[in-house]
């Protein structure tokens, strides 16, 4: 397949030249030419006003037997034993994949005891597979990718999903590759085509400016990796029955040895990717003690504390706390943005957040234009006000019900 | 030690746009820049052939004028540069490029392979883990930090959602690593005239014997559909009048929102 300029129909208006990312079209004669530079991204496609710009058809490729591939698996990752809560998202949009596939969920649960598999039935799944060797307690890429793709190998299934956390975005590639299959990384949004039963597979790209559909026809499983915090969690039933089928992982070896896992200690650090409020601040800050306010709001309303990177850049806060293009992408309920100017590197980790309140000085700062609640004014005046307010309204609670 | 830095050439991303009438990209004067963390992977590489000596060659795969990023990453201090490069190429997913990518590795043959953790165009973070299992070889992604090197081991900080692991491999290995592994150090001027007249090898498929089926866009097993702007918030509220007021008004907001109690 490759994309092709019909010079009968090109005018040479060379609207489509801006629309290439690649700088792949330049004119020539008057007319539209695609050069060596071109990726096939299909971006200029529809940029073409006279409908001149055209696809040219894929060859066809040995097709799978797709009919052999059913159900749809998730991988449930655990930390220390406590199943991740992406877990129960992933069964939540994975039921209702298998459903509109009417077939079967299953989850896949290495290194931890049956009661982890009984809390993934409860929340959803059909079936289980369960390995509890005590090699997978602690996260390894490649005994890790060897079981699992050995049992998809074994099973079939047509969908398999895992959370795009730290874990799930290291090893599910090397999965995909020896499986020889796609794989899509950070979805957001994940639907089946009713027509021919292929997932499409959205996500963000180029740092959140652009959304892409992705597919996988032609060879199977369909792989994706899924955004934390985005998909609803399944339902819970704590009556729920499944089957939880043991697997054996003999002969599994590792070139890698993980000596030791440090926890970083901190009161205020919560794994900003699973925090439900996150209480953000930048270079508005002025200085480093600008933390501890907000830490005092985080406490009080349970939210975790993140920052822009000009605050990083000063040292006020470590790296890790850092959201945007270079930090961490997050999206939680609530979002804080504390004397953020609301920078584009800043704004694609965190413009899909539920709700986001930005504080600003400046009224023209960008980040309002994200903003689903915004207040122009000095956020020392601000947040201190909001935790008095806050504190305030507890106590008459508290007073109120006795 | 035999050390490649692979690095890819990427629109600044902070400037490119959908146009949401058209769902084009408006891409009109965005610069193009090495990949940011593939700069700490290029500064990663550079450090360890300082503390234990060998050679780093960096690698791209991407159209001629991709030739611009090995030529920066020379000017740090790169002693090769290897441009894959070839229409059969292009269109490849992580699949397909984490497969040209290898094949070119084992042509030069590595100890140690360097990404960087993830391209800011596609933020997929696929390549690197993928390569590995092409080449048969452990990784470690997420690397922050590469606390020792000996000539048959190394140690390395790998950064997780809450804290971090500390995990040692043998050779060869594949890391991926993130900003907060090192400052990438800046081009002299010197470095940048020898790096402006230096020969870069240009390689295409058959230079590393690829298999036709697996590269480019017929190697690729993903496509994408089709591409959209995201939904732009309409919703916004701006919360005016004194201090007290704008608090006021936040905290009734958020209990009718039922997230304040
Ligand atoms: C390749 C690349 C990657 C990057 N990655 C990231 C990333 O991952 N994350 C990130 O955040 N940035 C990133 N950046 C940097 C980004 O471009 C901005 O420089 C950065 O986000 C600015 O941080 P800031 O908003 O805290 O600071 P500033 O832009 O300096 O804004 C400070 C704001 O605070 C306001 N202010 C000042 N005092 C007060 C007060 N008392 N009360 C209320 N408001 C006040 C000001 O009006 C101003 O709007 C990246 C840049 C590049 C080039
Ligand atoms: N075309 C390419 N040429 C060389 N290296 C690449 C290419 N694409 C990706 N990489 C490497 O793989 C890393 C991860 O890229 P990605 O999986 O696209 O997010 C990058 O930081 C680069 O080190």
């Amino acid at each position: 397949m490759s994309v092709i300029i019909n010079r009968d129909q090109c005018t040479g208006c060379e609207e489509c030249l801006t629309s290439c990312p690649f700088d792949a079209i330049e004119i020539r004669e008057g007319k539209a030419f695609i050069n060596e530079n071109c990726q096939i991204c299909m971006a200029c496609l529809s940029a073409c006003p006279e409908d001149a710009i055209i696809e040219t058809e894929k060859e066809e490729t040995a097709k799978i037997d797709a009919q052999e591939y059913k159900g749809v698996w998730v991988f449930a990752e655990q930390r220390e034993g406590n199943i991740a809560s992406v877990a129960f998202e992933l069964l939540g949009v994975g039921r209702k994949l298998a459903h509109d596939l009417n077939t079967e969920l299953s989850a896949v649960l290495f290194g931890a005891p049956e009661s982890g598999a009984q809390e993934l039935i409860r929340w959803g799944a059909d079936k289980v597979y369960l390995s509890n060797n005590p090699i997978f307690e602690t996260f390894n890429d490649e005994p890790y990718s060897e079981l699992l793709s050995s049992l998809i190998k074994e099973y079939h299934p047509e969908i398999v999903l895992a959370g795009a956390t730290a874990i799930g975005r290291s090893f599910i590639p090397r999965v995909a590759a020896k499986l020889v299959t796609g794989l899509t990384a950070d979805c957001t949004s994940l639907e089946i085509d009713k027509e021919t039963r292929n997932l499409l597979q959205i996500r963000p790209a180029f740092g959140g400016n652009i959304m892409a559909t992705i597919l996988c026809p032609n060879n199977r499983p369909q792989m994706a990796t899924v955004r934390p915090r985005v998909m609803k969690r399944g339902q819970y039933n704590e009556n729920r029955e499944g089957e939880i089928i043991p697997v054996k992982a003999a002969g599994i070896s590792s070139r890698t040895m993980v000596l030791e896992t440090v926890k970083e200690i901190s009161d205020i650090f919560v794994n900003l990717q699973e925090a439900d409020i996150i209480i953000s601040g930048g270079r508005g800050l002025g200085n480093p003690q600008g933390f501890k306010l907000l830490e005092e709001l985080a406490g009080l309303i349970g939210g975790a504390v993140g920052s822009s990177r000009a605050a990083v850049d000063e040292g006020w806060i470590s790296y890790s706390h850092q959201v945007g293009q270079t930090g961490k992408t997050v999206c939680p309920k609530i979002y804080f943005a504390c004397g953020i100017s609301g920078a584009v590197q800043h704004l694609v980790g965190m413009q899909s957040s539920d709700i986001i309140i930005a504080i600003n000085k400046n009224p023209e700062a960008p980040i309002f234009n994200v903003a689903t609640f915004g207040i122009v004014g000095d956020l020392y005046e601000i947040i201190p006000l909001l935790i008095k307010k806050i504190k305030e309204m507890r106590e008459i609670g508290k007073t109120a019900n006795g | 030690m035999n050390i490649v830095v692979c690095i890819k050439q990427v629109p600044d991303t902070a400037e490119v746009k959908i146009n949401p009438e058209t769902n084009t990209l408006i891409r009109e004067g965005v610069p193009s820049i090495i990949n940011p963390f593939d700069m700490h992977a290029i500064e990663a590489g550079l450090q360890i052939r300082e503390k234990i000596g060998g050679k780093v060659t960096v690698i791209t795969m991407g159209p001629p004028q991709a030739e611009t990023a090995l030529r920066d990453a020379l000017s740090m201090g790169a002693d090769d540069a290897v441009l894959l490069t070839d229409r059969a190429f292009a269109g490849s997913d992580t699949w397909a490029t984490s497969y040209t990518l290898s094949k070119a590795v084992k042509k030069i043959g590595a100890d140690i392979i360097i990404c960087g953790k993830q391209a800011i165009d596609g933020d997929t973070a696929q390549v690197g883990p993928e390569m590995a299992e092409f080449l048969n070889i452990p990784h470690v992604a997420y690397v922050k930090k590469v606390e020792d090197i000996k000539a048959d081991f190394l140690r390395v900080q790998r950064m997780m959602d809450s804290g971090y692991d500390i995990i040692e491999s043998t050779f060869p290995v594949l890391l991926t690593v993130v900003k907060e592994i090192n400052e990438p150090r800046l081009p002299s001027l010197k470095s940048k005239m020898a790096a402006k007249k230096a020969v870069i090898k240009k390689w295409t498929s058959s230079d590393i014997g690829a298999d036709e089926d697996k590269i480019g866009l017929k190697g690729s097993p993903t496509q994408v559909k089709n591409i959209f702007a995201p939904q732009a918030k309409t919703d916004r509220k701006m919360l005016n009048g004194t201090p007290e007021e704008q608090v006021e008004a936040l905290i009734q907001e958020l209990r009718r929102l039922k997230c304040l109690s």
